[in-house]
């Protein structure tokens, strides 16, 4: 039987060491993989792992990827330190797109950036109105989040898709289901380098993680508040000793992680669409769920556990272009990749020893 | 001399073998395809057909084309990224196979000129970037004119997409076939909303049946609603590709998209240089749409129905390819009794493309 006994000291190395031996792992599990199914195992690893970042345009192309991932990422953190489930990043994703969306279709001539301040601004009350809906009912009502905001999803879903093929269908779309585009003020540009010109897709809306990263680091680490969410989170009896007021964390946390998945959506939009259509999230704020808990529930974790995912998915799509290896098989990849990260996690908080049953 | 003619020969010969070689090679030229997909393909529906299809251009030129897929692409920033890389690892053409890929298209063809785009069902072209659609309304007047025939109720139901042109255009397309051969019949139409969700078809199915419909069509893709028709001993036809094998007793016949010979053509343009989208104002240049008459568009077997209602389809199907059966002719008039054409003439493809009312028929309103 294995015996899992916490740690009192945890190793600062298994920190770095963990997610290395994991990804070592995943290697050689994907390589006999590749190997068993007759591709060639160091190009198929090549292409999986490396491609990716052989390229400075394909890096350009991580960012991108992993730009929604992170900032949907960063604001969960604050549901989940406080033992909040907000499972329905997605919905509020959409309801922030579609808020700021037909804000600036209000502007159709607008080609000052102010509008795209505003935008941000109308996205993140968009997306945090949403997830107030499930903190609400579970202020008022003892409802249980997971559901609530589970359920907004496929509500928002349903929302977009009728707003965009009734209310904001563009005339000239033939029927097609596509509101017309955005005004320049509300477009973010891509990044012309000087000298090098457009890398990939990179625009400017990657620099908002380096304010919110740090800004959210600060909020939980350094504040009042912040405090008041973890002790919520990790022991919610003393926190209710201490005075803390229990509504306002579970309010303040689902408006914070709705706000921000709005926010994600105004850029993503904004940056790659420039105008709404019936999908404009394409699961991103399910997986900012596995970024999130990937990135320890830290701003600077998410981060790099976005970049990790991104990285997967493009050299998914890299090894079928060149190899055609099916995309299920690297999609295990990700899976392996996540188990391991996982039980590394688990390997470092627990120490794992055997006892035989007597 | 003649020894001299000889080495003069030998000579030339010796010269014009390189430009020989050269030649040949140009015609054993690789051209490199890339295809980029909805879904994975799986065993039926949308993203399958364009598989057929992609086998059809392997069998066709063999070793003298390298095939890239891309399966799974969202339609977002993603199929940006994904399409740029294709052209970015030197393919000459890019099958884009589905409409919500057609920002991306046109955004990355401004970027590799030299690279031809082909869309699949858009309606924005540009100087390298052609369209394609399949007249799928053609295979759904057959279906109409079976469907006359075999129904005992009198009504048809119909599961629709997106109330889109091109769904209320096969909507009406049946409606012609049946009024063809049945004057009592009704369609009524359930919008599923989407163009796949097995579970939302299967509902729409069950509703139309126990509201007495005997015959199903559907615009959507999934098998759901053959397989509610063969539980529930209702009559049906598949969509986009042989359905059969879900529904042995229910499917009538299906209609299967059939790009090959679309993808074939194509390919076979680029690589003489005669690749083009066609002159004049963005519009209708550039957009192949090909239906029975170029076997973009074919009919499984028939099937479930007696002999004579299967000769009827045959004729109405060769009516289709030859030119004879006009389906959009006048006199056509709307399910108000407004007159849409008079008689004599014939709706344009661009009259098709801006349809949104329902023909005499049809049931209820198209949903605005």
């Amino acid at each position: 039987m294995l015996i899992f006994t916490p740690r009192t000291i945890q190793s600062n190395h298994w920190v770095l060491i963990g997610p290395l031996i994991s990804i070592i792992l995943t290697i050689i599990i994907g390589a006999l993989i590749f190997k068993m199914l007759n591709y060639p195992v160091t190009e198929s690893l090549y292409q999986v792992f490396i491609s990716p970042f052989s390229r400075v345009d394909r890096i350009a192309d991580i960012l991108v990827k992993a730009c929604p991932l992170i900032i949907i990422g960063i604001g969960l953190i604050f549901c989940f330190r406080a033992n909040i489930w907000n499972i329905g990043a997605e919905g509020q994703f959409i309801i922030g797109t579609l808020c700021a969306g037909s804000f600036a279709l209000l502007f159709p001539e607008n080609n000052n950036h102010i509008l795209l301040l505003s935008m941000f601004l109308v996205g993140f009350l968009g997306g945090a109105l949403w997830a107030s809906i499930p903190a609400i009912l579970k202020i008022k009502l003892n409802v249980n989040e997971i559901l609530v905001s589970l359920m907004l999803v496929y509500v928002a879903m349903l929302f977009i898709d009728f707003i965009v093929r009734g209310p904001l269908r563009d005339p000239m779309s033939f029927g097609f289901p596509l509101s017309k585009p955005y005004p320049d003020g509300a477009i973010i540009s891509k990044i012309n380098f000087p000298g090098i010109g457009y890398l990939g897709q990179l625009h400017y809306g990657i620099i908002s993680i380096l304010f919110l990263a740090p800004f959210s680091w600060f909020l939980i680490n350094r504040t009042l508040p912040g405090f008041q969410i973890k002790v919520f989170g990790s022991a919610p009896k003393a926190s209710s000793f201490a005075g803390f007021n229990k509504n306002k964390i579970t309010l303040g946390v689902l408006i914070m992680s709705g706000g921000m998945a709005g926010l994600a959506g105004v850029i993503e939009v904004s940056a790659n669409m420039g105008q709404l259509q019936p999908e404009v999230s394409f699961g991103y704020g399910f997986t900012a769920i596995i970024v999130a808990f990937l990135g320890r529930l830290n701003p600077y974790g998410v981060i790099i556990a976005g970049l990790v995912i991104a990285t997967a998915k493009l050299g998914a799509d890299n090894a079928q272009m060149i190899l055609g290896i099916p995309k299920v098989v690297t999609g295990i990849f990700e899976g392996i990749l996540l188990f391991f990260l996982l039980a590394g996690e688990t390997i470092q908080n627990y120490k794992v020893s055997l006892k035989r049953n007597s | 001399m003649y020894k001299k003619f000889m080495k003069l020969i030998t000579f030339l010969s010796i010269l014009i073998t390189p430009f020989l070689l050269v030649n040949t090679k140009a015609l054993a030229k690789t051209t490199k395809v890339g295809f980029v997909y909805l879904t994975t393909p799986g065993d039926h529906g949308w993203t399958y057909a364009h598989e057929i299809g992609k086998q059809m251009v392997e069998k066709e030129f063999g070793n003298k084309v390298k095939i890239s897929v891309v399966e799974n692409v969202p339609e977002g920033p993603d199929a940006t990224r994904v399409i740029r890389e294709l052209a970015k690892q030197g393919n000459e053409i890019i099958f884009t196979t589905s409409f919500g890929y057609m920002e991306p298209t046109l955004k990355v063809a401004k970027e590799f000129p030299n690279v031809k785009f082909e869309h699949i069902t858009g309606y924005k072209r540009s100087k390298n970037v052609a369209t394609g659609n399949i007249r799928f309304y053609e295979g759904r007047y057959v279906q109409g004119v079976v469907a006359g025939l075999m129904t005992k109720t009198n009504k048809i139901g119909y599961i629709g997409a997106y109330p889109i042109s091109e769904v209320i255009m096969g909507i009406n397309a049946f409606a012609q076939g049946m009024r063809s051969v049945n004057n009592k019949a009704t369609i009524s139409v359930i919008w599923a909303n989407t163009w796949y969700d097995p579970v939302k078809e299967a509902d729409a199915a069950k509703v139309h049946i126990a509201e007495g419909a005997d015959i199903l069509a559907q615009h959507t893709d999934s098998p759901a609603m053959l397989q509610i028709a063969e539980k529930k001993g209702a009559l049906g036809f598949g969509q986009s590709t042989d359905m059969g094998a879900f529904a042995p007793k229910a499917q009538l016949f299906a209609s299967i998209n059939n790009w090959g010979p679309y993808y074939v053509e194509k390919i076979k343009q680029l690589r003489n240089g005669k690749w083009n989208t066609g002159d004049g104002p963005n519009h209708w240049p550039g957009n192949t749409w090909g239906g029975m008459s170029t076997d973009m568009l074919l009919l499984s077997e028939f099937k479930n129905m007696p002999s004579d209602v299967a000769a009827k389809a045959k004729k109405a199907h060769d009516g289709i390819k030859s030119g004879k059966i006009k389906i959009f002719a006048g006199p056509l008039k709307d399910n108000s009794g407004k007159e849409i054409l008079a008689s004599g003439k014939e709706l344009d493809d661009g009259a098709l493309w801006g349809m949104n009312y329902y023909l005499d028929g049809v049931t209820g309103k198209v949903p605005k």
